[in-house]
């Protein structure tokens, strides 16, 4: 409930229309705009929200409260089957194994036949191991509101289990390089009404939409600042959200249609970023603004 | 009409060119498979039809050549993109600055969550610094702060500027800019607006 009372003050301040921030930065300096552009430039409200941030992060995430749903979803045995996930799910490195496997995948996995990121490999052990619908999960597969979906607690649960571990997409098996190649040509394709692609904002160094910083997911230090910082508590809404969600809201701003929920393309996308920032640190949940 | 259904048969017949063409930024076998996989997992959301996961012509040309067309195939489909460029009947280009300011602070438009019965937004601030007193600008395309002023309001830069906002690709085969025009996005007057934002002498851009 603490959490709660500390993101509303942040709000008021974060959430400003961004001309009223505009004037406050215009009156403080009082200076005449320069003519080029700088790439990297924070706002103050930016600067804000990283502070508050940092703080957070080192008194607690309030992300760790679906951490510790995750693990009560993961250790109960549920659904139709009664079965665990603990028991019956293996993300890649034996069932129950928790400890880093959030940072290996997304893996191939020969009884699925597939690549999987977590998201898409949790739903597949709930629907095959414990006998939910797929239908049912993919029905409102996001937060809002209120309401978390269970796998995105789970989500949550298996990424913390990951926390400062080094990344390592197991690109060396073929299955999962040709998805990371297929996920490669994904990001560079260019349609809809605005001829967009994922690289018209993120395939290039330090250039910003408005006052927002936009990593190049081409290289893997851009992935890197991709990747962190996802499952995240997302303070405008108070909601956590995971990988898969952060993919479709792109596609939204890409005006593009809509991803199907835990689809081949999501896969392929986080393989590709996921891949680039390989032998860099997770640093765990993350806050977003 | 005409024009666009002529411009996307010299695509295509480009395209055909293209593929026949060992392109080097070309992995065609997975980009099929990508294009195959993205054909099966849109679907329809609000006003985003799944059907906007289909290339025309010109995006086909970029997204075989990495952005790259070789000469010869972006001289020609640069001209017809120009060629499809409508101008105001009235002959007059210049507008209102300060509605243009209005409609270049507007990113509103197209997406699932925007409701299709407003006014689609410029989205210029987004990418471009413009006016000096938005410093909330985006990077991904050039500064146009001053542009009248390094370049004069002259016919001829008043037809360039709406021709560009019209359709970029007039000029640039795979620009990054979308081609507000051509897609029926911003409107003639909207356009016109635009332009005297950029070149009206009394625009604060050229202050």
């Amino acid at each position: 409930m603490k959490y709660r009372i500390a993101f509303v003050a942040m709000l008021a301040l974060v959430m400003q229309p961004a001309s009223a921030q505009n004037k406050q930065a215009t009156a403080k300096t009082g200076a005449k705009p320069p003519a080029a552009a700088p790439a990297e430039q924070k706002d103050a409200a930016t600067l804000e929200f990283e502070k508050f941030r940092t703080q957070m992060e080192q008194e607690g995430n309030p992300a760790e409260l679906f951490e510790v749903k995750g693990e009560e979803f993961w250790k109960a045995k549920r659904g139709p089957k009664n079965v665990s996930l603990a028991e019956s799910c293996d993300l890649g490195l034996g069932i129950g194994v928790v400890k880093g496997a959030y940072v290996q995948m997304p893996r191939y996995f020969a009884d699925a036949g597939k690549v999987m990121d977590a998201e898409r490999r949790i739903v597949w052990c709930m629907v095959e191991k414990q006998g939910f619908k797929f239908n049912d999960l993919a029905k409102e597969p996001f937060a809002k509101g209120n309401y978390t979906p269970e796998q995105t607690s789970l989500v949550t649960y298996v990424a913390g289990q990951s926390k400062d571990m080094k990344i390592a997409v197991p690109l060396k098996d073929p299955h999962v390089k040709d998805v990371y190649e297929i996920g490669k040509e994904t990001v560079a394709y260019r349609a809809g009404p605005y001829d967009f692609s994922c690289n018209t904002c993120h395939g290039a160094d330090g250039k910003r939409i408005r006052m927002q910083n936009l990593p190049n997911i081409t290289t893997a230090k851009g992935s890197l600042t991709a990747v962190l910082g996802w499952p995240g508590y997302r303070m405008t809404g108070g909601v956590m959200l995971t990988p898969q969600w952060r993919m479709g809201d792109c596609f939204r701003q890409q005006r593009f249609p809509q991803p199907k929920y835990a689809s081949d393309t999501i896969t392929a996308l986080l393989t590709y970023m996921t891949a680039n920032a390989n032998g860099q640190m997770y640093k765990g949940l993350g806050i977003k603004r | 009409m005409k024009t666009t259904a002529r411009l996307s048969f010299l695509a295509a017949a480009m395209v055909t060119l293209v593929a026949a063409t060992p392109a080097a930024h070309a992995d065609g076998d997975h980009r099929a498979r990508a294009i195959a996989m993205m054909k099966q997992d849109f679907v329809t959301k609000g006003q985003a039809t799944a059907d906007r996961i289909s290339e025309d012509g010109l995006q086909a040309i970029c997204n075989r050549t990495g952005n790259k067309p070789p000469a010869y195939i972006a001289q020609r489909l640069e001209a017809d993109q120009l060629a499809g460029v409508k101008l105001p009947a009235d002959g007059k280009l210049l507008g209102d600055w300060k509605s243009g300011e209005k409609i270049a602070q507007s990113g509103r438009g197209f997406t699932w969550s925007d409701n299709p019965g407003l006014p689609v937004g410029g989205n210029c601030y987004n990418c471009h610094q413009i006016a000096p007193k938005e410093t909330s600008f985006g990077t991904v395309g050039p500064t146009l702060f001053q542009f009248g002023k390094l370049r004069g309001n002259t016919a001829e830069t008043q037809k360039y500027v709406y021709s560009k906002i019209y359709n970029a690709k007039s000029y640039n085969l795979c620009s990054e800019m979308p081609r507000f025009g051509h897609i029926g996005a911003l409107k003639e007057q909207q356009i016109k607006d635009l332009v005297a934002l950029l070149l009206d002498p009394e625009s604060p851009v050229n202050k």
